[in-house]
């Protein structure tokens, strides 16, 4: 922390977040005649724009909300932003340009008709963070649009296998990425029987799901399941409840699917059992963490926090993966045709440096982003899986999620 | 006192190791390690193979570097954003410099003045006379720039950043940006062979090794490596050393916990040495018989017998050790 302050830096980064993150003049109906090939002279290739959009959803609130996680207003688009920064100032050199448009849609909107408004305005890369049932509305009306969709954070295991679609791709890990690197950490760490505690909402149905198949996977037990059914805001009484719902024999760990956020926070110390606890809660696989550090994440997370004066999330990680996947697609193609960058995407040798440790990359049966999931609790960031050992003919990254002979995708 | 029996505990070690193992060539010189999370300097004694003191820096310490004649050692001190002056002989703190923020890797010109160093966190290159300390350039440059090559001529200053991918080439006459290469990810580290005709650059994240021609800064060859048991995302290039006669490079192959030996001509890899884990940074000896390598990981240093290309000995020195310099 104490090498994120700067405030001369800091000046001079908030400076060129104004520049980069001007929007859209409506100037743009030029735009939209199909690009005149570059290839003829790649040496003087003309100036690229890549028009970036970010759709974003408002998620239903929880019924509470602990005072440390109350969500940013800017959480996500800011890390778009940062992703545009960082794009610009490589492409600089490449006479490449890359501008931002954002629409926040509110919890009970439509963003269909967000993602079109931008569309129309001549965003061809567009990054949303909008449910499952949402992003498929928008991946079918946008469908025969010159358009790449970036999904940044819907993590359903669905988007992935029967409702893939080939006009999206995936910076979000889903779900089965996120339960099988906590299964791996937990099988390393001996702990192979789980007391499973789910919500009640669809998200932590899916979640659980998750978690039986990810415990099936790596040879892990779930001695005993529960739904959480002391109503949606057991504060007060956490103390005497707590200990009655956990009372169901031996178990090495209890592990939490509470997307919302309704009861995971105080389910620890309050276990019948001194037992540790995983998942939505406690110990909680992610994208990212602002305690991530090591392989050059403290530069990342040094620069969200002078561009935006707080910590990075992980939906304003994704966003920022999302965005600079674009741009750094964008500096090998050093043209912003769609069916160009989307080559550039799926091509062999792509890769997207994530701060993780081994670069991430997209997989071709599914468009999913294949990524080192951090396994962190509130104050650290425990251990990156893929877990050693966990081996795989291709990379060990497709040993989480879904590897191509259970991918039920198909993207033609 | 924890950190003084630890210490201790891997003296015994590498002193185990020593009688386990051949008498390796002995060199003369001084090998000081930058230890990025102790917030020391070790210095080990190459005749001896000891680790004979630990200098107390600033916080974290990265990149490290000698005067020409090997009376003064820079240290990056990264958290506390200067460049730190050490007397070779007494290991005293002579003077600070100024760095410009997050100071990573830099680069002494070959007259021994100036200094350009890489700012990680502000997208610059800083220019700093080392006699006096004024600020002679700020150069911008790409996203993270870390690497930081000089032409043996001194003319051509080479920088990477690491997210924008590129090797940044600087004319030191005008402190400008002359010439953009795109190498793979993540590049680490920029090194000109000694008649200058050619420069070598690793990318991490790529896990490969560009190797540039200045005459027109086209890349002649990629290299990339493979490794049996070990998996291609764990093969991640940093550090680079060409020998003098231009015969050999070694590079250090990060978690891959390889050196490997290239051949400069055909630019075939020959040998991959195993050193310790998570290797990260390279020096010679000043007579050339003995490679050093830092072993973050494993919070130890590898001696590589350079003429018969194999490691003889590994000492234990501080905590995620980074850069290495070694001087007479």
């Amino acid at each position: 922390m104490r090498r994120m302050v700067h405030a001369a830096a800091l000046a001079a980064a908030m400076a060129v977040t104004v520049a980069s993150t001007a929007t859209f003049a409506p100037a743009l109906a030029q735009e939209q005649a199909p690009a005149a090939s570059p290839a003829a002279k790649p040496a003087a290739a003309p100036e690229q724009t890549f028009r970036i959009g970010v759709v974003r959803q408002v998620p239903p609130q929880p019924p509470w909300i602990a005072p440390l996680s109350a969500p940013p207003e800017d959480l996500g688009v800011a890390g778009a932003e940062l992703g545009i920064r960082d794009s610009l100032a490589s492409g600089r050199f490449l006479k490449l340009d890359y501008t931002l448009a954002t629409e926040i849609v509110p919890t009970e909107g439509d963003p269909l008709a967000a993602a079109q408004k931008l569309v129309d305005g001549g965003v061809t890369f567009l990054l949303l963070d909008v449910p499952a049932d949402q992003l498929l509305r928008i991946a079918d009306a946008l469908k025969d649009r010159d358009v790449l969709l970036i999904n940044a954070g819907a993590p359903d295991d669905s988007l992935r296998q029967q409702d893939c679609r080939a006009n999206v791709f995936h910076v979000a890990p889903n779900r089965a990425m996120l339960t099988d690197a906590l299964a791996q950490f937990l099988m390393t760490k001996r702990w192979r029987n789980w007391f499973l505690m789910i919500g009640r909402t669809e998200g932590d149905r899916l979640y659980a799901e998750a978690v039986r198949n990810s415990a099936k996977k790596f040879g892990a037990k779930i001695v005993a399941e529960k739904t959480w059914d002391y109503g949606p805001d057991a504060r007060a009484t956490a103390q005497s409840e707590v200990p009655r719902a956990t009372q169901v024999g031996e178990y090495d760990i209890l592990i939490t699917a509470d997307e919302l956020g309704e009861f995971g926070d105080i389910l620890p110390y309050n276990t019948w059992l001194a037992r540790p606890t995983a998942g939505t809660h406690g110990l909680m696989p992610l994208s990212w963490h602002p305690t991530m550090e090591n392989w050059g994440a403290s530069q990342l997370q040094s620069r969200f926090f002078k561009q935006h004066q707080r910590l990075m999330q992980p939906l304003d990680f994704q966003m920022w993966a999302g965005v600079f996947a674009i741009g750094s697609a964008g500096m090998k193609t050093r043209s912003s045709e769609t069916a160009k960058v989307r080559a550039q995407l799926l091509a062999p040798d792509y890769d997207l440096p994530v701060f993780k440790g081994v670069a991430a990359s997209f997989r071709p049966w599914d468009h999913q982003l294949r990524q080192p999931i951090l396994l962190t609790h509130a104050t650290n960031t425990v251990t990156l899986s893929p877990q050693q050992g966990y081996l795989h003919q291709r990379t060990p990254l497709d040993t989480l999620g879904f590897d191509q002979p259970e991918s039920r995708c198909k993207l033609n | 006192m924890t950190r003084r029996t630890t210490l201790s505990a891997g003296l015994a070690l590498a002193g185990l190791l020593v009688a386990l193992e051949a008498a390796p060539a002995l060199a003369d010189g001084r090998a000081f390690v930058s230890n990025e999370r102790d917030h020391t300097v070790s210095v080990v004694d190459l005749t001896s193979m000891t680790l004979i003191e630990t200098i107390k820096t600033g916080r974290r310490p990265r990149g490290i570097t000698a005067s020409p004649d090997g009376k003064l050692i820079y240290l990056c001190a990264s958290d506390d954003n200067r460049v730190e002056v050490y007397d070779a002989q007494t290991f005293k703190l002579v003077k600070t410099l100024r760095s410009g923020p997050d100071p990573e890797l830099f680069v002494l010109a070959p007259s021994g003045n100036p200094l350009y160093i890489a700012n990680e966190d502000d997208n610059m290159v800083t220019a700093v006379n080392v006699e006096n300390n004024e600020l002679v350039a700020e150069i911008p440059v790409g996203v993270e720039p870390e690497g930081m090559g000089v032409s043996p001529d001194g003319r051509y200053l080479v920088n990477t950043s690491e997210t924008t991918n590129m090797a940044h080439v600087i004319d030191t006459k005008t402190n400008e940006v002359v010439e953009n290469v795109l190498v793979d990810s993540r590049p680490r580290y920029a090194q000109f062979n000694h008649d200058g005709k050619q420069l070598w650059v690793s990318s991490e994240v790529g896990g490969t090794v560009a190797v540039i021609d200045p005459a027109n800064w086209k890349i002649i060859k990629k290299i990339s490596f493979a490794i049996p048991g070990v998996n291609k995302d764990a093969i991640q290039p940093v550090g680079i050393r060409i020998t003098k006669d231009g015969s050999k490079a070694f590079i250090a192959l990060g978690p891959a916990n390889r050196v490997a030996v290239v051949d400069t001509r055909t630019l075939e890899v020959e040998k991959y040495l195993l050193v310790g884990q998570r290797v990260w940074q390279l020096a010679f000896s000043p007579d050339e018989k003995l490679l050093i390598s830092t072993n973050g990981n494993s919070n130890d240093i590898s001696v590589i017998d350079v003429a018969s290309e194999k490691v003889t000995k590994s000492i234990a020195v501080g905590r995620l050790p980074w850069g290495v310099v070694v001087v007479p």
